[in-house]
C-alpha cells in the first residue's frame, strides 16, 4: 500500500538548501498537557472530574457543567474518519512547501471531535482510525490519524506525513558520540539495523586498545571516528569533516565513577566527569547543532534528531554516585536550552533516563540492569514516535513514578 | 675585549651562531592526542594536555590570539623531580621549585639500544650493556644525564603507547643497572623516549619502578618522552632541561635542548625543524 521511500538522491551542489520553516507554534497554556502527553508518547486528553466527560480543544472550565476541575487523563485514542481534506495551498509557508497535504476530523471513541493530521495515502472518510498524539516539527501537540489496527509506527515509517512526526533513523546518517562503552557499541548496532544509512562511531584515545571495536572495523556502512569530547579540537576538527552529514546525533558519552561528596577522589573526579559530559555536550552541540538546525528541512532525509543517554539519578541525585549524579543533572539542564536551539530548525531532542546498565562500571548495582542492546533499541523505537523523554527498564520507570507522588521521599530513600 | 681573550659563554654563542654547536630539540609537540601514563581507572588520573581557545583576532578578542591550557604535571616531555616518588618525598630540595638551577645544566651520554627496543619492545638495559659501553666511551661521567636511546619517539600514537592486557610494553632500565649508575656513577638523572623512566612492566620489578624509587631516593631526576635521541653523539652532548617553577611541583612538561658540538664528518642537519 504505502510507496516506500527510496534512500535520498545526493545532494545537488548548485541548489539552495531550503531554510526550515515551521507549523505554527503558538499554543495556550492549558494546551500543553498535550505537549506533555505527547512529549512520551501517551495519548492524553482533557477530563472533567465533575461529569466525567472528555474534553478538546483544552479548556479553562468544562464546557458541560462548568467544574474547574480539569485533568489530562489517559483516553482512547479509537474514532471515525467522518471527513478528509486535501490542502493543495495554505498560508502556511511550512504546509505550502510540503502540498498536498491530509487533514482530516475525527469522532473519537471518548466523544470528542478534532482535526488531526493524516497520512499521505490511505485513509478515507468512513474509515476507523487510531488517533495519536505526536510533536509535530514545532516541538507541539498535534493528532495524527493512522489507520485502525496499525501495529506501530513501523506501519507508517515510510509516509512523508508521519516522517514529519518522527525522527526515524532509516536511510539518515548517525554519530555515536563514544562507542567505548557498551551502551555507545549498542547504538551503532542498532541504528544500521534499523536502516540508518550510515553510522559514525565515535571512539576516543584510539592510541589505547579496543578489542571490542574489532567487529566495527571493515563493516559496511559503519566508521570509526576519532571523537574526544573532552578535547575542543578534537571535536570541532570531527564537526568539520562530518558537521553536516549528521542527522541524528546521539550523545552517549559518559564518565561513571562512584563517590559521594566527602571522597578522597571526589573532586578530580567530578572535573573529568564535568569534562566529558556536561562540557562535552557543549563541545558537541556547539561544534554540530548549528549545522544540524540548518539542516532540518534538507529533504526527506535532513538532520532529525539529537539523542542524550542520561543516568535516572538526573533526576534525583544518587548520594553514592554524587559527582556523576550531579553532572547529568546539569546536562539535562542544559538539553533543555540545546532543544530550545535544535527547534528552530525543527530538529528533536529526545532524553533517555536509564538505569543501571549492564556495564563495567555499575559492578556494585544491584539487578535489574538494563542491557545496552535493550537501551539502544528503546531510543530507534522513541525516534521512530518522535518522542522527547522515555524512561528506559524498571529503576528510570519506578524513579519517575516516585518523584512525580513525593520527591522528598525519594531523596530521604536514598540513604536512610 | 673578546677579541683578545673571548669568553666561554661568547664562544658558546658564536659557536652557535657558526653551526660548530648545533641545538637539537629533543621535545614533543604537546597535543591533546600525545598518550598519557596510563593508571587503573579507579584510582586518580593524570589528565592530558588540553587547550582551549581564548580568542584568535575575533569577536573574542579582535587583535590576539591565545589559548587556555590544562594538563597534568607528567605529560608530554617531561621531567620528573625527587618529590615525585615516595622514595623522595623526605629529601630537601627535591620539588620544581627549590632544586637547584645549576642541575638544569648537565652533560649527557646516549647509550643506543635502538636495534634491540625494535627487536623486543621489553628490552631492559642491564649494567653488563653499560660496562660495555664505558669500554668504548670511558666511565660514564658524575653528575651527568644517562639517555636510553630506543628510537621509540619515531613511533605514535598505539604503537607509542604499545599496551596490550598486560599493560604497557616498552622498554626501560632493569633494577641493577638504575641502582649501579646511582650509587657507582652518580649520574645527575636517566631519559628515556618512553612514557616513564621506567619500563613498561616495571609494576613488576623489585623494587616497583626501580627508576623512580632509585633515582628520586636519591635526589636524581628522570627525563621521559624525549625525542630525536639518534642526533645526539654517545659523549659530549650538554642538556638544557629547565621545567616550570611549580611551587612543590613534582614534575612539569619542558623544552628540552641539547647543544651538540658537531665533528667535521657530521651532517648540519636543520635546528630549527620541529617534531618527528
Amino acid at each position: 500500500m504505502m510507496t516506500p521511500l527510496p534512500p535520498p538522491p545526493k545532494a545537488n551542489p548548485l541548489a539552495r538548501r531550503k531554510v526550515p520553516t515551521l507549523p505554527p507554534r503558538a499554543r495556550s497554556r492549558a494546551a500543553h498537557g498535550l505537549t506533555a502527553g505527547a512529549a512520551v508518547g501517551r495519548f492524553v486528553l482533557q477530563r472533567c472530574a465533575g461529569c466525567g466527560r472528555y474534553l478538546y480543544p483544552a479548556r479553562e472550565i468544562c464546557p458541560h457543567c462548568l467544574s474547574p476541575s480539569l485533568e489530562f487523563r489517559d483516553a482512547p485514542g479509537g474514532g471515525v474518519c467522518l471527513a478528509e481534506s486535501r490542502i493543495a495551498v495554505s498560508s502556511e509557508p511550512y504546509f505550502r512547501e510540503r502540498a498536498p497535504w491530509r487533514s482530516g476530523l475525527v469522532q473519537m471513541d471518548c466523544g470528542v471531535q478534532l482535526v488531526a493530521h493524516l497520512p499521505a495515502q490511505g485513509i478515507e472518510a468512513g474509515a476507523r482510525v487510531e488517533v495519536r498524539l505526536v510533536l509535530d516539527r514545532a516541538g507541539q501537540a498535534v493528532f495524527f490519524a493512522a489507520p485502525a489496527g496499525a501495529a506501530g509506527p513501523d506501519d507508517l515509517a515510510d509516509d512523508p506525513a508521519w516522517r514529519e512526526m518522527s525522527a526515524d533513523p532509516r536511510h539518515r546518517r548517525v554519530l555515536v558520540s563514544d562507542v567505548r562503552n557498551p551502551v555507545g557499541l549498542a547504538m551503532v548496532h542498532a541504528f544500521r539495523q534499523a536502516g540508518a544509512r550510515h553510522v559514525f562511531a565515535g571512539c576516543r584515545e584510539t592510541w589505547k586498545p579496543a578489542p571490542e571495536l574489532d567487529a566495527l572495523r571493515g563493516a559496511e556502512g559503519i566508521e570509526i571516528v576519532p571523537l574526544d569530547l573532552a578535547d575542543e579540537r578534537s571535536v570541532d576538527d570531527l564537526a568539520r569533516q562530518i558537521g553536516a552529514r549528521t542527522d541524528i546525533l546521539v550523545n552517549t558519552a559518559d564518565h561513571v565513577r562512584t563517590g559521594g561528596v566527602f571522597d578522597p577522589l571526589s573532586l578530580g573526579r567530578a572535573r573529568e566527569t564535568l569534562e566529558v559530559t556536561v562540557l562535552g555536550l557543549m563541545r558537541l552541540a556547539r561544534a554540530f547543532g548549528p549545522v544540524m538546525a540548518a539542516r532540518g528541512a534538507d529533504g526527506t532525509h535532513g538532520a532529525a534528531a539529537w539523542v542524550n543517554v542520561l543516568p535516572a539519578a538526573a533526576l534525583a541525585n544518587e548520594p553514592g554516585l554524587s559527582f556523576h549524579s550531579a553532572a547529568h543533572a546539569a546536562v539535562l539542564s542544559l538539553s533543555h536550552a540545546l532543544r530550545a536551539e535544535l527547534a528552530t530548525g525543527g530538529v528533536r531532542l529526545l532524553n533517555a533516563f536509564v538505569g543501571p546498565v549492564d556495564a563495567e562500571w555499575y559492578q556494585g548495582a544491584p539487578p535489574p540492569r538494563v542491557a545496552p542492546a535493550a537501551l539502544a533499541a528503546q531510543v530507534v523505537d522513541a525516534l521512530r514516535r518522535g518522542l522527547e523523554e522515555i524512561h528506559v527498564g524498571a529503576v528510570a520507570q519506578e524513579l519517575r513514578d516516585r518523584l512525580a507522588a513525593n520527591p522528598k521521599a525519594v531523596e530521604r530513600e536514598r540513604w536512610q | 675585549m673578546s677579541a683578545v681573550a673571548p669568553s666561554t659563554l661568547g664562544a658558546l654563542v658564536a659557536g652557535i651562531a657558526a653551526g660548530s654547536v648545533r641545538v637539537v630539540d629533543l621535545t614533543h609537540t604537546l597535543t591533546p592526542e600525545f598518550p598519557t601514563i596510563v593508571m587503573p581507572p579507579e584510582i586518580g588520573q593524570s589528565a592530558p594536555f588540553r587547550m582551549e581557545e581564548i580568542s584568535r583576532y575575533d569577536a573574542k578578542g579582535p587583535s590576539w590570539y591565545w589559548n587556555n591550557i590544562s594538563f597534568g604535571e607528567h605529560t608530554g616531555t617531561h621531567f620528573d623531580a625527587p618529590i615525585h616518588w615516595q622514595s623522595g618525598r623526605d629529601l630537601p630540595n627535591n620539588a620544581l621549585d627549590t632544586l637547584p638551577a645549576g642541575d638544569l645544566v648537565a652533560p649527557a651520554v646516549v647509550v643506543d639500544c635502538a636495534e634491540a627496543c625494535a627487536r623486543d619492545p621489553d628490552f631492559l638495559l642491564t649494567r653488563d650493556h653499560l660496562l660495555r659501553w664505558e669500554e668504548q666511551h670511558g666511565p660514564v661521567p658524575a653528575r651527568s644525564w644517562v639517555l636510553m636511546r630506543s628510537d621509540w619517539y619515531r613511533r605514535s600514537g598505539a604503537a607509542f603507547a604499545n599496551l596490550d592486557n598486560e599493560g604497557p610494553h616498552t622498554p626501560g632500565p632493569d633494577a641493577e643497572l638504575i641502582r649501579w649508575l646511582v650509587t657507582e656513577r652518580d649520574i645527575l638523572g636517566f631519559g628515556t623516549e618512553t612514557i616513564g623512566t621506567d619500563a613498561g612492566q616495571a609494576a613488576h620489578f623489585s623494587p616497583p619502578f626501580p627508576a623512580h624509587f632509585h633515582l628520586h631516593g636519591a635526589g636524581r631526576y628522570g627525563l621521559q618522552c624525549l625525542a630525536r635521541l639518534d642526533e645526539l653523539p654517545p659523549t659530549g652532548a650538554v642538556l638544557l632541561t629547565a621545567p616550570l617553577k611549580i611551587r612543590n611541583g613534582s614534575g612539569s612538561p619542558l623544552r628540552v635542548i641539547a647543544l651538540v658540538e658537531d665533528t667535521a664528518t657530521r651532517n648540519p642537519t636543520d635546528e630549527r625543524h620541529g617534531d618527528a
